[in-house]
């Protein structure tokens, strides 16, 4: 059986003159997957302009097969947190990532996403993307330089394609119905501004890390 | 509005002859109003009565010609509020002139001066909202960067941080929703969209394609930045957190606005030699958070990551490796100590300095080569001549300045006008365009690029050419700092977008008790309505682009 010559390609040449292929299932998806990430054009702070870099001229995330920045969660399946996430974005960020399609990655990109970094002591800052969300890879830095970051999501492309997916997430914060919460004093306080389906997140900073 | 009668020029009360501010005329002027004179480093202050602010703004403003409110900053102190106007001139930023509102502890509250100047709107909100101060008369009281819903007021002195927060997540709504108004239509635009730079929320109302208000809900990046810098020391500590307010690379040039504070505050000088390295790092910095504006204003406009995006983003990259090989960072730069900068031009000098001299060479054929992809493209033509209009009497009232002022017609630039560093004595052009447009703001940034250029290459040749046993970084400064207990300072710098300012107080220790940073794209972003109400969306987006907000800046 002859092939069109046009389809040559060193992959083909590597399968030999059979077309065939055998693999299991998943073993095909989770290459698929891994070698073919959209991520979510998504800025927070200073860590987003070396985020841009990572995608632009010179570092060109692209040639790794995961640089197509997507504008909307529902085309993306990575989403990486580049910077500081304060108490009024928080809810919208879980938002974002509750509308991506599973199933979907999380890259966090700078100390502020570890562990609240340089701001871990302001009153308005979550300490780190990992009591929100679900991170599969931390690239530390402040910011991590572009080859940083693209070793990150190689990192993380490898992990996909082998299979492996051990997201961590410590003492979540959740969006909840404010009618759904416990009584305390401060549900008493809001309680007229707020309506019983209205939801809500919850900061006990006493408890965080 | 009442326009602003500084440029009609009639006699202005309170200048001496030789062109100074005279401060006994200002208080004859303000007659039984000044219950007290202050001295803070800067300028004197007058402290008068809650409830004479607005009288005595006006008096200021309209008889002594002081037009801009640069700053609003409010403070707790053990026995009493207090709310501090920063009035200056934008003909001549060198007079600068306090206004100190004490209230009571029991009830903080002073006159609102939003009647008086636009811009003290939000400035007021944010002061209600960190401080807890209110303002009678002000339209719309209400808490501006943190949560509607949020608990206490974290810069006074009672607050406690580990106390619960619930935050709401009203959007969950459809984001599309009947307003009130028939055939208007409410939407959301931010926090996340690509196209607000960030995390930025506009409430807009449309009818059809066109916009009926916007109002801009900031906050979503607020990292307590003042917080932060109360609770360090003056010498090393606070030093690396200026890089991250405005962190499109222009650290050096927010660093400079603490360290201008801070040296003033404790009278240090600088080494003429590492004013010329602080000069040439920060305009180098300029011109990459310029191409940064540039780059992403094309992405706004043409929605898509175009040649232009990709070139700025190119020649981002030389000034970041540039910047990279002097400071050892790419973006936080930490380079600028109190008294100098931290260690020499890297070896071998001659290397690094051509390595700058060749960016430099290729810059007039670079502004060439943008100026020709965008403005003699129809779509950005039409997009940005005669839209997001802002008129020079309505910016003032807003405090806007950096290029969105000079693009209005604004000649101000506190390079010039409240001159720091080496500026002084290089030869440069302040650029200013009276388009008013979106499309003249666009031009003045590309010209403030050639202009940086040009600095820099003036730098290079002292820099050359300086002997080597006088090449001092650092004055001799103290291992500990501690300024006299209740010096207060305002001091600004020109940073990329505009009036920097820092105030400082201090209560004799080695950590500032007030730290209150005046962020240029904070007052420039409330013109936002003023400028997009009544035009089409894609004009709103085109506006926004055009201002070249930073959310860090903008929320600290
Ligand atoms: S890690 Fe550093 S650079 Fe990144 S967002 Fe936080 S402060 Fe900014």
């Amino acid at each position: 059986m002859t092939t069109d010559p046009r389809l040559n390609s060193k992959l083909r040449e590597a399968f030999g003159s059979s077309p065939f292929i055998l693999t299991k299932f998943d073993s095909f998806m989770d290459w698929v997957r891994g070698s073919s990430l959209f991520l979510l054009q998504f800025g927070i702070a200073c860590c987003s302009i070396e985020m841009m870099h990572t995608f632009a001229v010179k570092h060109d995330l692209d040639r790794f097969g995961a640089g197509v920045p997507r504008a909307s969660p529902r085309q993306a399946d990575l989403i990486i947190v580049p910077g500081t996430i304060v108490s009024k974005f928080a809810p919208r960020m879980r938002r974002v990532y509750d509308q991506m399609p599973e199933p979907k990655f999380v890259v966090g990109m700078g100390s502020c996403t570890i562990s609240g970094g340089p701001f871990h002591k302001g009153y308005n800052v979550v300490k780190g993307v990992e009591e929100i969300l679900p991170v599969d890879i931390h690239v530390p830095g402040c910011p991590p330089r572009p080859e940083a970051l693209v070793y990150g999501i190689v990192k993380l492309q490898e992990r996909i394609i082998n299979g492996q997916r051990s997201p961590v997430t410590v003492d979540p914060y959740e969006l909840e119905k404010f009618g759904d919460l416990d009584t305390h004093e401060l549900i008493e306080q809001l309680a007229d501004q707020i309506a019983e389906n209205d939801l809500v997140m919850r900061y006990n900073w006493s408890d965080s890390p | 509005m009442s326009s602003t009668p500084a440029s009609s020029q009639k006699n202005i009360v309170g200048i001496s002859k030789n062109g100074t501010l005279d401060y006994t005329k200002l208080e004859k002027l303000l007659g039984p109003l000044v219950l007290q004179k202050e001295d803070h480093v800067n300028a004197p202050a007058f402290v008068i009565r809650p409830d004479s602010v607005e009288e005595a703004l006006t008096l200021l403003r309209d008889e002594a010609g002081f037009d801009h409110l640069s700053c609003v900053t409010a403070q707790e102190y053990e026995d009493r509020f207090e709310s501090i106007y920063h009035l200056r001139k934008y003909d001549s930023p060198q007079h600068e002139l306090g206004i100190v509102v004490p209230s009571p502890k029991n009830n903080p509250w002073n006159q609102s001066a939003c009647s008086v100047f636009r811009t003290a709107d939000w400035h007021e909100r944010e002061a209600y909202d960190l401080v807890g101060i209110n303002y009678e008369g002000h339209p719309d009281l209400r808490r501006i960067l943190l949560p509607d819903t949020w608990q206490g007021h974290p810069l006074s002195l009672d607050y406690d941080q580990n106390k619960p927060q619930l935050i709401t997540l009203q959007e969950h709504e459809n984001p599309l929703r009947d307003t009130d108004e028939e055939n208007t239509m409410f939407i959301n635009i931010g926090p996340h969209h690509p196209a607000t730079h960030g995390v930025l929320h506009l409430k807009t109302v449309l009818d059809g394609e066109h916009v009926v208000s916007v109002d801009p809900d900031i906050g979503y990046l607020h990292r307590c930045e003042e917080q932060m810098a109360q609770g360090l020391n003056y010498r090393y500590q606070i030093m690396p957190y200026p890089d991250r307010w405005d962190y499109a690379s222009a650290g050096l040039l927010n660093e400079w606005a603490y360290a201008r504070a801070a040296e003033d505050l404790v009278n240090i000088e600088v080494p003429e030699y590492a004013e010329i390295i602080r000069t040439m790092g920060a305009e180098l910095c300029r011109i990459c958070a310029h191409f940064l504006a540039v780059g992403t204003f094309a992405l706004d406009i043409y929605g898509d990551f175009t040649a232009i995006f990709m070139y700025a983003m190119r020649d981002r990259e030389i000034v970041q490796s540039i910047l990279e090989d002097l400071t050892g960072q790419r973006m936080m730069f930490n380079y600028f100590r109190l008294g100098g900068v931290v260690w020499d031009l890297p070896e071998p000098r001659d290397e690094f300095l051509s390595k700058i001299q060749k960016f430099l060479d290729k810059i007039p054929a670079g502004i060439q080569e943008y100026s020709e992809l965008m403005t003699t493209n129809e779509i950005f033509q039409l997009r940005c001549v005669g839209t997001g209009i802002l008129p020079p009497d309505v910016a003032r009232q807003y405090g806007v300045t950096g290029p969105v002022a000079r693009g209005s017609g604004i000649d101000y630039d506190l390079r010039r006008d409240d001159p720091y560093g080496y500026y002084e004595n290089l030869d440069w052009n302040v650029v200013t365009n009276d388009g008013c447009d979106i499309y003249s703001r666009f031009l003045v940034r590309l010209g403030e690029v050639e202009q940086s250029a040009k600095i820099i290459g003036q730098c290079i040749s002292l820099l050359e050419s300086w002997p080597e046993e006088d090449r001092i970084i650092q004055a001799n400064v103290p291992r500990t700092i501690k300024p006299p207990a209740d010096a207060e300072i305002y001091r600004a710098v020109e940073a990329a977008k505009g009036e920097l300012g820092i105030y400082i107080r201090s209560d004799g220790t080695q950590q500032p008790a007030r730290f209150k940073i005046r962020s240029p794209c904070f007052s420039n972003l409330s013109t936002l309505s003023e400028m997009a109400t009544g035009g089409l969306v894609p004009d709103l987006i085109a506006a926004l682009g055009s201002l070249d907000i930073v959310l860090g800046e903008v929320d600290r």
